[in-house]
């Protein structure tokens, strides 16, 4: 065993977070799963486990990677290694009734198979405290409505990468408003061809430039939605 | 720039192009004769950061009013722009490429449309991408450091498409290896430069 080898398990919690952050920065998917169970085994709650170690360390990634220090592959190592810690924690925390901000329901629309940034966001949404429900790739509208019914979710998030498929949101929300179902929902528009305009011309709710973009502007819409209600 | 410089440019044509077009707008200029055809190219790896594309074209642009060009076609679909590069464009009085990206037009807008809908789970090759698969590829993905990346990359799809510019046995041998590596099925369609060649033939023409 190398001489500066750190033993996760001899680390106090705080400097055992400190070093959770530093390991989901540098892609470390076993670390973080020992980091996590040590956690856990410490009597963390599996929300704050999630919260304070992993969403934080993804926080980071995030600006980096918005600030151009860190790129795709960097951030798909880290995000691997989120998704193996949130393996661990998602039964404990459907078990401990973790808060729950909303419900969200997101794809990739139809012609258009990529899937990063959509599982990067249902990812951090879900780590901000967001139910997800995601139906992957390729939608059609019909799956969108059926699954929007079925699940009654709040949100809505549609995902393109290709600029030959991104008109298919305006497909879907327009569908949704000759149902009379469009306004029951927030919708959500993201990925790299997209823009403010785009989403507006569409009538979506919001665009969202990346995952951390994407939850607060979740967050933003969900609370301005329970102000109405409360106001009705 | 002496007067005299940008006067000999007036009639002819630049094309402002993808550094991923430029060997082949060469040959169509050999092939065509097309002496007053110029090309200066963007750097290729825009692509990875399209949002930076149409601020590279205008600047591309007003240098080439500066040096007298008259008559500027951009050598780019919309590729992955969202529309903004036509934003600038129009604003421009430049024309582009009609299509959404190489891949259309090298097969002709015609038959890529018609086979879109079966083509979703292809992933497109060219000469271009064929000769620069490690550094254009393998290397901004990460996947000579991380090959267990490839799944996250490419999980999705199912084959590999080389849209042949050129028939050359070599860059078919490179292309079915590198659709191997990555598990992928392989297909080779010979589309010969498709589109381009009316494009820059056209604009020749017009200036």
């Amino acid at each position: 065993m190398a001489d500066d080898e750190i033993i996760l398990s001899e680390l106090s919690d705080d400097d055992l977070v400190a070093q959770m952050h530093n390991d989901l920065y540098d892609g470390l998917k076993d670390e973080i799963e020992e980091g996590t169970r040590i956690l856990l085994a410490r009597g963390w709650t599996p929300y704050d486990v999630l919260t304070k170690a992993l969403v934080e360390g993804m926080r980071i990634v995030g600006i980096d990677f918005r600030d151009g220090i860190l790129f795709v592959p960097e951030v798909l190592l880290s995000a691997n290694a989120m998704k193996a810690g949130m393996a661990i924690l998602r039964p404990l925390l459907a078990q401990t009734g973790a808060p729950k901000l909303g419900k969200m329901l997101i794809g990739t629309v139809k012609g258009d198979i990529h899937d990063i940034g959509k599982n990067l966001v249902g990812m951090m949404m879900e780590g901000a405290g967001f139910e997800v429900i995601d139906i992957g790739i390729n939608n059609p509208v019909e799956k969108y409505l059926e699954a929007l019914e079925a699940e009654k979710a709040d949100i809505l998030g549609m995902s393109a990468l290709l600029t030959t498929t991104m008109p298919y949101m305006k497909v879907v929300i327009d569908a949704m408003k000759e149902k009379g179902i469009r306004d029951d929902y927030i919708v959500l528009v993201g990925g790299a061809p997209l823009n403010e305009e785009f989403s507006k011309a569409v009538g979506a709710d919001g665009y969202c430039r990346d995952a951390a973009v994407a939850v607060e502007t979740a967050r933003e819409l969900m609370r301005r939605k329970h102000n109405q209600l409360n106001q009705a | 720039m002496s007067e005299s410089e940008t006067d000999g440019n007036a009639g002819r044509l630049l094309v402002i192009a993808c550094g991923m077009l430029a060997r082949e707008i060469l040959a169509i200029r050999r092939r065509g004769q097309l002496h007053h055809v110029d090309i200066t190219c963007i750097p290729a790896q825009l692509h990875f950061e399209p949002e930076k594309l149409p601020g590279a074209m205008q600047r591309a642009i007003r240098k080439a009013k500066a040096r007298g060009y008259k008559t500027i076609l951009a050598g780019y679909g919309d590729c992955g722009t969202g529309g903004r590069l036509d934003a600038v464009l129009t604003a421009e009085g430049v024309q582009r490429i009609s299509g959404p990206h190489c891949f259309a037009f090298y097969q002709g807008m015609d038959a890529f449309a018609a086979r879109e809908a079966d083509d979703v789970t292809s992933f497109y090759f060219t000469d271009f991408l064929v000769r620069n698969f490690r550094t254009f590829f393998v290397e901004p993905l990460g996947l000579d450091r991380h090959p267990e990346l490839i799944d996250d990359y490419f999980g999705h799809y199912e084959r590999i498409v080389y849209l042949a510019q050129t028939d050359d046995p070599e860059l078919d041998h490179r292309a079915r290896t590198a659709a191997a590596w990555l598990g992928l099925a392989y297909e080779r369609r010979l589309t010969g430069y498709g589109d381009l060649e009316a494009a820059v033939r056209g604009a020749a023409g017009r200036s």
